[in-house]
């Protein structure tokens, strides 16, 4: 695995985009509440692991916090300005199925690259090229093969090179190692916990316990379109306040119970 | 059958000595299919993009038009053409009538609704599947649909190849609009319904062969490009 990437913060804009806070959040597809008054404040710059099991609206969560859903009502504000497309230039997700252009690995960084607002990035000190952000993943000796014959977990590191290519303050990352092999697994949080280290804010939505446990600063834990805990990682693993996160952390949370 | 054998000796006879009319007929037929293959490219795509990207009122109305456009009958394309290019039309004065132009013109208005609607149905599944990595990306709807089209690319070319086909063997509007002149307007298809109601079969029967030769050609090219798209994981 190759080195990362300079300061991510030394991007086209400065703002600051911390607390997130979302607000009597509502959200409805088909006369179903799939987001039911949903509550949050995020104010820490470490990493925060959205968990819960499925169906507690984590996905579409991560999707109206990164704009690509609207809300029904509530409110949605990073550092108190609500989601545009000036502020999502400054998050990245990537999501649990990379999608992926036809083309070859480094075309595929390179179209993010040559993105119109992406063009000062590529003249700034802290530019980043295609071999670099491929080296950081450890891909540089894939760049000329087509992206959709890497295998699945090349594929996700792919996407997450993708995602660092703009250099966001936030990084969003829905179930991104999911069955994934131990070893992009271990490529991907380290990629992550390098971009704590450099002041990104991570979110990391994930189902997998032992991750949270090794990447968790905080912990938010839903359940039916709701926040039922939001504390520090040591004190939801240690000593959860609710029976369902209990249940869930015992693995005793039953399929009735989370869709009550 | 032993006229049909004695035609087909005629036709590859008339073949194999580069009989010129022979020849003028299937270069015409060419010319002209091929012209109209890429004015309708010109014409559908960005139909086709636009239908496939676009997000405004009459979208699916549009579509329905165009899917049922996709069918029109080439008699009728033919009449209508003419009745425009005629003496006493409203774009008489243009004296295309009876000219290779006239055969162009109502195979545009033939294919071009193929290629909008194929193109639209190819980069709206392509677009669905790129639409929230695109917007994730802030990518700009202009970047969105040159992307489309340069990933869409070789199931792109089946499209052009499609109306090629569709050009190429369709006989009843050119023969309205070019009036089947020899020597100008004569193409393949409009020849061989003459030369069989002349009797003339080994003629027809040459040109028959070779449309088909075209035609397999042109599927061959088509199974290619897919196949090999596929392979390197490009389609």
């Amino acid at each position: 695995m190759g080195q990362a990437l300079h300061h991510p913060n030394i991007g086209p804009y400065d703002e600051n985009l911390l607390p997130l806070v979302i607000e009597s959040a509502w959200y409805d597809v088909g006369g179903q509440n799939l987001i039911n008054g949903l509550d949050l404040r995020i104010e820490s710059p470490d990493i925060t692991v959205i968990m819960g099991s499925n169906g507690a609206g984590k996905s579409i969560l991560l999707r109206l916090i990164h704009g690509l859903l609207e809300l029904t009502s509530g409110a949605i504000k990073w550092g108190g300005k609500a989601t545009d497309n000036r502020l999502r230039q400054q998050q990245s997700l990537v999501f649990q199925k990379p999608v992926l252009l036809r083309r070859t690995a480094s075309q595929n960084l390179d179209f993010v690259l040559k993105l119109p607002q992406n063009r000062r990035l590529k003249r700034g000190p802290n530019s980043s090229t295609s071999a670099q952000l491929l080296k950081m993943v450890g891909l540089h000796d894939k760049a000329n093969q087509p992206a959709r014959s890497l295998s699945g977990g090349e594929q996700q590191r792919l996407a997450l090179a993708r995602a660092l290519a703009t250099r966001p303050k936030v990084l969003l990352l829905d179930e991104a190692t999911a069955s994934l092999d131990p070893a992009s697994i271990s490529i991907i949080e380290n990629i992550v916990l390098e971009q704590k280290a450099l002041g990104v804010k991570v979110i990391f939505v994930t189902h997998d316990l032992a991750q949270a446990k090794r990447l968790a600063d905080e912990v938010v834990f839903m359940s039916r379109g709701r926040v039922l805990e939001h504390s520090k990682a040591t004190e939801f693993f240690l000593h959860p306040k609710t029976e369902v996160a209990n249940a869930y952390l015992s693995g005793t949370l039953s399929v009735e119970e989370t869709h009550q | 059958m032993q006229d049909i054998l004695q035609s087909l000796l005629l036709a590859a006879n008339l073949v194999l000595s580069g009989d010129s009319d022979l020849f003028e007929i299937i270069g015409l037929s060419l010319r002209v299919s091929l012209s109209a293959v890429i004015y309708s490219i010109f014409l559908g795509l960005p139909l086709g993009s636009l239908i496939a990207v676009g997000n405004f009122r009459g979208r699916q109305a549009l579509m329905i038009v165009l899917n049922a456009l996709m069918g029109l009958p080439p008699v009728v394309v033919g009449l209508v053409v003419y009745l425009f290019l005629s003496r006493s039309g409203p774009l008489g004065w243009m004296e295309l009538l009876y000219t290779p132009t006239a055969m162009i013109i109502a195979q545009v208005i033939l294919i071009t609704p193929i290629v909008a609607a194929l193109s639209q149905e190819i980069l709206s599944q392509l677009f669905e599947e790129y639409d929230e990595q695109f917007r994730s990306l802030n990518v700009p709807r202009w970047v969105a649909v040159r992307a489309l089209l340069w990933d869409a690319r070789f199931n792109l070319v089946t499209v052009g190849l499609a109306g090629f086909g569709r050009a190429v063997a369709e006989v009843g509007a050119v023969m309205i609009v070019g009036g089947n002149i020899d020597h100008l307007t004569r193409v393949m298809t409009t020849a061989i319904a003459l030369e069989t109601s002349k009797g003339n079969l080994a003629l027809a029967l040459a040109l028959g062969l070779i449309l088909i030769t075209i035609s397999l050609l042109v599927n061959a090219g088509l199974f290619l490009v897919k196949t090999r798209s596929q392979k390197q994981k490009f389609g």
